[in-house]
C-alpha cells in the first residue's frame, strides 16, 4: 500500500483494520457483491418511507392480485397491497432481527464463553455441557419449540433464535479464552490482585469481540432463514406484518396463478441470505493470514 | 568418460507470485557418484531436487539444458514424466512421519511404486516390496509390511522410504535431508544403509543437506549454494581447502569434537557474493 | 442450516456425557414445556368449567406437586415409553410418530444420497482446483444452496417442474389415486411398493420424491462440499501427497488413492451430521410438499399447539442428533487405523 506524504490524520487501529477488511472484501467480486447488497438493505431500511411507493399496510380490494406493472412494481397481493412496499418496509423488519438477535446472542455467548474458558475446572464442564444439549438440536426445530411455548409473534420468535444461536459463539470465546488465559499480561493482572470477573470482562472479553463479531455476520444467513422459515410457519411474524417469510405463507394459496406473490419476498430473502454468505465467505479469507499477505 | 546421468545448465525458478526467483543459474553434471548439495536453509537446495521431478506446481522452470539420461526433461509431457518419477529418478523426503501415507499399510506403499512401473500380479510385486525391506535391513519384513506408519519408528520409517524410492531400481534418486528428522542414534545407520544401496547398485545419488561433515563422509563432490546460485563446487575430500568465503564461513561455522571452547563463528555475509558470475 | 457438532471426550467419557446431555435434553424439553403461557388445564376443561374441575384436572396433571416432583415424573413417563396421547390425532403420540418417520427417512435418505454425491465430488474438484476459476464457481454454487429458503424454492420448483413442465410428481408421496393401493409393511412406500410388485405405485413415489430430495440435497450439499474442500486441502498439503507423486502416480491417482481414502472417515461423520440437519429441511419442505412425515406432523402439532406431541417430537430429534453423533464417533473409531 502507498504511504501519503502527508499523513497527519491516522485512523485509530480498529478502524483502520477495518478499513484493511473492507478493501481487502471489495478485491474479490464475490464478497463485494455482499457487501454491495447489504449497503442496499440498510439504505433502504433507513429510507423506507421514501423509497415505498405505497403505504404497506393499504389495502385496495378493487385491485388484489394484480400483476406487476401499472404503478405496482411488484403487483399487489390479495387484499390489494402494494408488494414492493410492503418489501422495502419488510427490510427493516429482516434488520430488526438480525440487530436484536446479534444483541442478545453476542453478549450470551461471550460470557459463557469467555468464563468457562478462563475459570476451566468443574465450571468449564459444566458450562459446556450445556452448551452440548443446546447444540444437540438442529437450531430451526429448538426455535420451533421456543416460539411453540411462547406463543408465536415476532418477538418470540427472535428470543426463540436468540436462545438457539449462542452455544457456537460460546465455544469460540471459550476457545480463545483459554488461549488468552495463559498470556503474561493476564498472570500479571491476577498476581496484582484483580479479581477473575474483572479480568474476564476487562482484560478477555475484548480480546475475544473481533472473532466473536466475526462469527456473528457469518451466523446471519442462518438467522434469517431460520426467521423466515418461523414466518412461514406462521410462527414468527404475524399479519399484517410485511416480514418476507410471512408474506410467503400467505401468498402460497395463490402462487399457481399470481406467482408474484411468492416470487419477490422469496428473492430477497435468498438475496440477503446469500449476500452474508458471500461475505462471511470472504471475511473467512480477509482474517486467514496466509491470504492477506497473499494479496 | 562415461556419459552423465544428469546435465543441469543455467537452472533458473521461479514460485508463482514471487518477486525474485528462488533458484538463479544453476549449473552442473551429476556422472554415477554421490553429489552432496549444502547451503543454508531457504537457499534453495529442495527446489532443485524437485525441479528435477518437476513436482514444483505453479513454479516457472527453465533451463538452458536439463538432460537426464537422454531426455531432456523440459520437453517431455506430464504423461512422459509419469513414467521417469519413481521408475528413474526418485526422491527420498526428509520426514517419514509425513511422508508416509497414515492409513495405508507399509508394505503396500512400498509396492505401489512397483506395481505401478511393472507389468506384475499383486503377489509379485509384494514379494518384491518384501525383499527390499530386507535390503534396507528390515528384521520382520513381513510383520512391517502389515504395519501402519504411526506403528513403525523414525529410522524403520526412513529405511521404508529408502525401500519404496530405490524398489523401481531408478538411475538417480535425490535424498533432501533423508536423516534430519531421525534420532542423532540412527542417522549413521539409516546413511549406511542408503550408501551401501546406492554403491551397490550404481545409482546417482543428489544428498541435500546442512550437514558439511556429513556430506564430507557420503559424497564425492558437493555444491555449495548460497541464495539460489551455486557459489562453488568442490571435491569432498578438498571441502578444507574450500576458496570461496561463503563456504570457508559455514565451515567455521561448524562444531568441532576437541575443538575449542571459543564461540563458532558466525557467518559475514557479503553482498557480492550475490552477483552471478559473467 | 446450522450444522451442529456435540464433542465427546474420549471412549470412557461417552457413556457419561451421552447420558448427561439426554438428561440436559429432557430437562430442556421438561422446562420448555412448561413455559407456556397457555394453561393447559383451560385448554382441556373448557372456559366455563367450575372452579371444582379445575382443581381436580390441575391435580391430576400434577400441576399442584414442586417443579422437582413434575420432572421426575415426566422422566418415568419417558423411560416407560408413555409419552402421553396426542390432543389432535387421539392417539399415543410415540404411535402418531413411529407411522409418521418412515415417509421422513425415505426422503432424507433419497436427499442425503443426493447431497453427498454431489457434495463430495464438488468438493474434491474445488479443492484440486483451488483458487481458480472451478473453486470459485463451485463455492458460488454451494453457498447458493446454502442460502435457499428452502420452503420458497420449494413451491418455485412445484410451480416450475410440476406445474409447468409436468415432468414430477407434485405434492403428496404418490398420486391421489394409488394411495391405498399397496399395504403399508416397513412404511417405506419405495420398498412396500416394490414388494407389492406395483410398479406403477413405485414409479409414482420415485416421481413424487424426487423434486423434495432433490432440494434438500442441494441445500445439505453445501455444507458437505464445503467441509470436503477443507478436508481435501488439508490433504493435499501433506508430504504423502508428494511422496505418491514422486513414486509415478498421477494426479488423479494421487488424488483418489491417496488423499481421498485420509478423508473417508471424516466425510462419513459429516455426512451422518448433516442427515441429522435434513430434518431441519424436512420441516419446511413436507410443509410445502405436503409430505405426510414428522416435519409436517410437528408444525400440525404447532399450528394446533398440542404441545405434548410437540414435545415430543422435539425430543426425538435431539435424541437423533446424539445417536448420529455417537455413530460418527463410532464409525472414526473403526475405520482409522490411527485410533486402534
Ligand atoms: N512453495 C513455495 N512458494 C513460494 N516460495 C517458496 C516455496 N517454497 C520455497 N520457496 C522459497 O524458495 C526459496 C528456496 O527454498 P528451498 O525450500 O528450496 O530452500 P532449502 O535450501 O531447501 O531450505 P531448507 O534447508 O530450509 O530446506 C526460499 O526463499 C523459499 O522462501
Ligand atoms: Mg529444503
Amino acid at each position: 500500500m502507498s504511504a501519503s506524504t502527508e499523513t497527519t490524520f491516522r485512523l485509530p487501529a480498529p478502524l483502520l483494520a477495518l478499513k484493511n477488511i473492507v478493501l481487502f472484501l471489495l478485491k474479490s467480486p464475490t464478497s463485494a457483491f455482499g457487501l454491495a447488497v447489504l449497503t442496499l438493505l440498510v439504505l433502504v431500511a433507513a429510507f423506507a418511507p421514501l423509497i415505498a411507493t405505497h403505504d404497506p399496510y393499504a389495502q385496495d380490494l378493487a385491485l388484489t392480485l394484480q400483476a406487476p406493472g401499472n404503478g405496482h412494481l411488484f403487483g399487489t397481493d390479495e387484499l390489494g397491497r402494494d408488494i414492493f412496499s410492503r418489501l422495502v418496509w419488510g427490510a427493516r423488519i429482516t434488520l430488526t432481527i438480525i440487530f436484536l438477535v446479534s444483541v442478545v446472542v453476542g453478549p450470551i455467548g461471550l460470557i459463557i464463553g469467555t468464563t468457562a474458558g478462563y475459570l476451566g475446572g468443574k465450571v468449564d464442564t459444566v458450562m459446556m455441557r450445556i452448551t452440548d444439549i443446546f447444540l444437540s438440536f438442529p437450531s430451526l426445530i429448538l426455535s420451533l419449540a421456543f416460539v411453540a411455548a411462547l406463543g408465536p409473534s415476532l418477538n418470540n420468535a427472535i428470543v426463540a433464535i436468540a436462545l438457539t444461536s449462542w452455544p457456537p459463539i460460546a465455544r469460540l470465546a471459550r476457545a480463545e479464552a483459554m488461549t488468552f488465559r495463559k498470556a503474561d499480561y493476564i498472570s500479571a493482572a491476577r498476581l496484582q490482585g484483580a479479581s477473575p470477573a474483572r479480568i474476564i470482562v476487562k482484560s478477555i472479553m475484548p480480546m475475544c469481540l473481533p472473532s466473536v463479531l466475526i462469527r456473528l455476520t457469518l451466523n446471519m444467513a442462518t438467522v434469517i432463514l431460520t426467521a423466515a422459515g418461523l414466518g412461514f410457519l406462521g410462527l414468527g411474524a404475524q399479519p399484517p406484518l410485511p416480514e418476507w417469510g410471512a408474506m410467503i405463507a400467505t401468498g402460497r394459496r395463490y402462487m399457481l396463478d399470481s406467482w408474484w406473490l411468492v416470487t419477490f419476498p422469496g428473492i430477497s430473502i435468498l438475496t440477503v441470505s446469500l449476500a452474508f454468505n458471500l461475505l462471511g465467505d470472504g471475511l473467512r479469507d480477509a482474517l486467514d493470514p496466509k491470504q492477506m499477505n497473499r494479496r | 568418460m562415461e556419459k552423465p546421468i544428469l546435465e543441469v545448465d543455467n537452472l533458473r525458478i521461479r514460485y508463482g507470485g514471487a518477486s525474485t526467483e528462488a533458484v538463479r543459474g544453476v549449473t552442473f553434471t551429476l556422472g554415477r557418484e554421490r553429489l552432496g548439495i549444502v547451503g543454508e536453509s531457504g537457499s534453495g537446495k529442495s527446489t532443485v531436487g524437485r525441479a528435477l521431478l518437476r513436482l514444483l506446481p505453479g513454479a516457472t522452470i527453465t533451463a538452458d539444458t536439463l538432460r537426464f539420461g537422454d531426455r531432456e526433461l523440459l520437453t517431455l509431457s506430464e504423461r512422459e514424466m509419469l513414467k521417469v518419477r519413481g521408475r528413474h529418478m526418485s526422491m527420498i523426503l526428509q520426514d517419514p512421519k509425513f511422508s508416509l501415507n497414515p492409513i495405508r499399510r507399509v508394505g503396500d506403499q512400498v509396492a505401489e511404486t512397483y506395481l505401478r512401473h511393472f507389468r506384475c500380479s499383486k503377489t509379485e510385486a509384494r514379494d518384491k516390496a518384501l525383499a527390499m525391506l530386507e535390503a534396507v535391513k528390515i528384521r520382520d519384513p513381513k510383520r512391517v509390511y502389515q504395519q501402519y506408519p504411526h506403528e513403525i519408528s523414525g529410522g524403520m520409517g526412513q529405511r521404508v522410504m529408502i525401500a519404496m524410492m530405490l524398489l523401481a531400481d531408478p538411475d538417480l534418486v535425490i535424498a533432501d535431508e533423508p536423516t534430519s528428522a531421525l534420532d542423532v542414534t540412527v542417522r549413521l545407520q539409516v546413511l549406511n544403509i542408503l550408501d551401501g544401496l546406492v554403491r551397490d547398485r550404481g545409482i546417482g545419488l543428489i544428498m541435500i543437506s546442512h550437514d558439511l561433515n556429513l556430506v564430507r563422509n557420503f559424497c564425492d563432490r558437493v555444491l555449495i549454494m548460497y541464495a539460489g546460485r551455486v557459489v562453488e563446487t568442490l571435491a569432498a575430500r578438498d571441502l578444507d581447502r574450500a576458496e570461496h568465503p561463503y563456504t570457508r564461513g559455514l565451515l567455521a561455522a561448524q562444531p568441532k569434537i576437541g575443538g575449542g571452547r571459543a564461540p563458532l563463528a558466525v557467518l559475514d555475509r557479503q553482498p557480492e557474493w550475490l552477483e552471478e558470475k559473467a | 442450516m446450522s450444522h451442529r457438532r456435540i464433542r465427546f471426550y474420549g471412549a470412557a467419557g461417552q457413556v457419561g456425557t451421552i447420558a448427561v446431555t439426554l438428561l440436559g435434553l429432557l430437562l430442556l424439553t421438561f422446562f420448555i414445556g412448561r413455559l407456556m403461557p397457555a394453561d393447559p388445564v383451560r385448554a382441556m376443561v373448557g372456559e366455563d368449567a367450575t372452579r371444582e374441575t379445575y382443581e381436580q384436572v390441575y391435580r391430576s396433571l400434577g400441576l399442584d406437586r414442586p417443579l422437582w416432583e413434575q420432572f421426575f415424573y415426566y422422566l418415568r413417563d419417558v423411560f416407560t415409553g408413555n409419552f402421553g396421547t396426542s390432543i389432535r390425532t387421539g392417539q399415543p403420540v410415540i404411535q402418531d410418530i413411529l407411522h409418521v418417520m418412515p415417509a421422513t427417512i425415505e426422503l432424507a435418505t433419497f436427499a442425503i444420497l443426493i447431497g453427498a454425491g454431489l457434495g463430495v465430488p464438488l468438493g474434491v474438484f474445488a479443492a484440486v482446483n483451488k483458487d481458480r476459476w472451478p473453486d470459485h464457481v463451485v463455492r458460488v454454487f454451494s453457498l447458493f444452496g446454502h442460502s435457499m429458503p428452502i420452503f420458497w424454492t420449494g413451491m418455485i420448483a412445484l410451480i416450475v417442474f410440476y406445474a409447468h413442465f409436468g415432468l414430477v410428481g407434485g405434492s403428496g408421496r404418490m398420486d391421489q389415486f394409488y394411495i391405498g393401493l399397496v399395504d403399508e409393511r416397513t412404511g417405506f412406500l419405495l420398498i412396500d411398493s416394490l414388494i407389492a410388485g406395483e410398479m406403477d405405485v413405485f414409479w409414482s413415489a420415485v416421481n413424487h420424491i424426487i423434486l423434495p430430495a432433490a432440494l434438500l440435497g442441494y441445500s445439505s450439499s453445501a455444507y458437505i462440499t464445503r467441509m470436503t474442500r477443507s478436508f481435501m486441502l488439508d490433504q493435499l498439503g501433506q508430504e504423502y501427497v508428494t511422496t505418491a507423486r514422486v513414486k509415478g502416480l498421477s494426479r488423479n491417482q494421487t488424488i483418489w488413492q491417496h488423499a481421498f481414502i485420509n478423508i473417508r472417515v471424516q466425510l462419513v461423520t459429516i455426512i451422518a451430521l448433516a442427515y441429522g440437519s435434513l430434518l431441519e429441511g424436512a420441516v419446511l419442505i413436507e410443509t410445502v410438499f405436503a409430505w405426510p412425515g414428522f416435519g409436517q406432523y410437528l408444525t400440525n402439532n404447532l399450528i394446533t399447539g398440542d404441545m405434548n406431541a410437540v414435545m415430543t417430537c422435539v425430543l426425538i430429534v435431539g435424541v437423533i442428533f446424539i445417536g448420529l453423533n455417537l455413530l460418527s464417533d463410532v464409525l472414526y473409531r473403526i475405520f482409522d487405523p490411527r485410533t486402534h
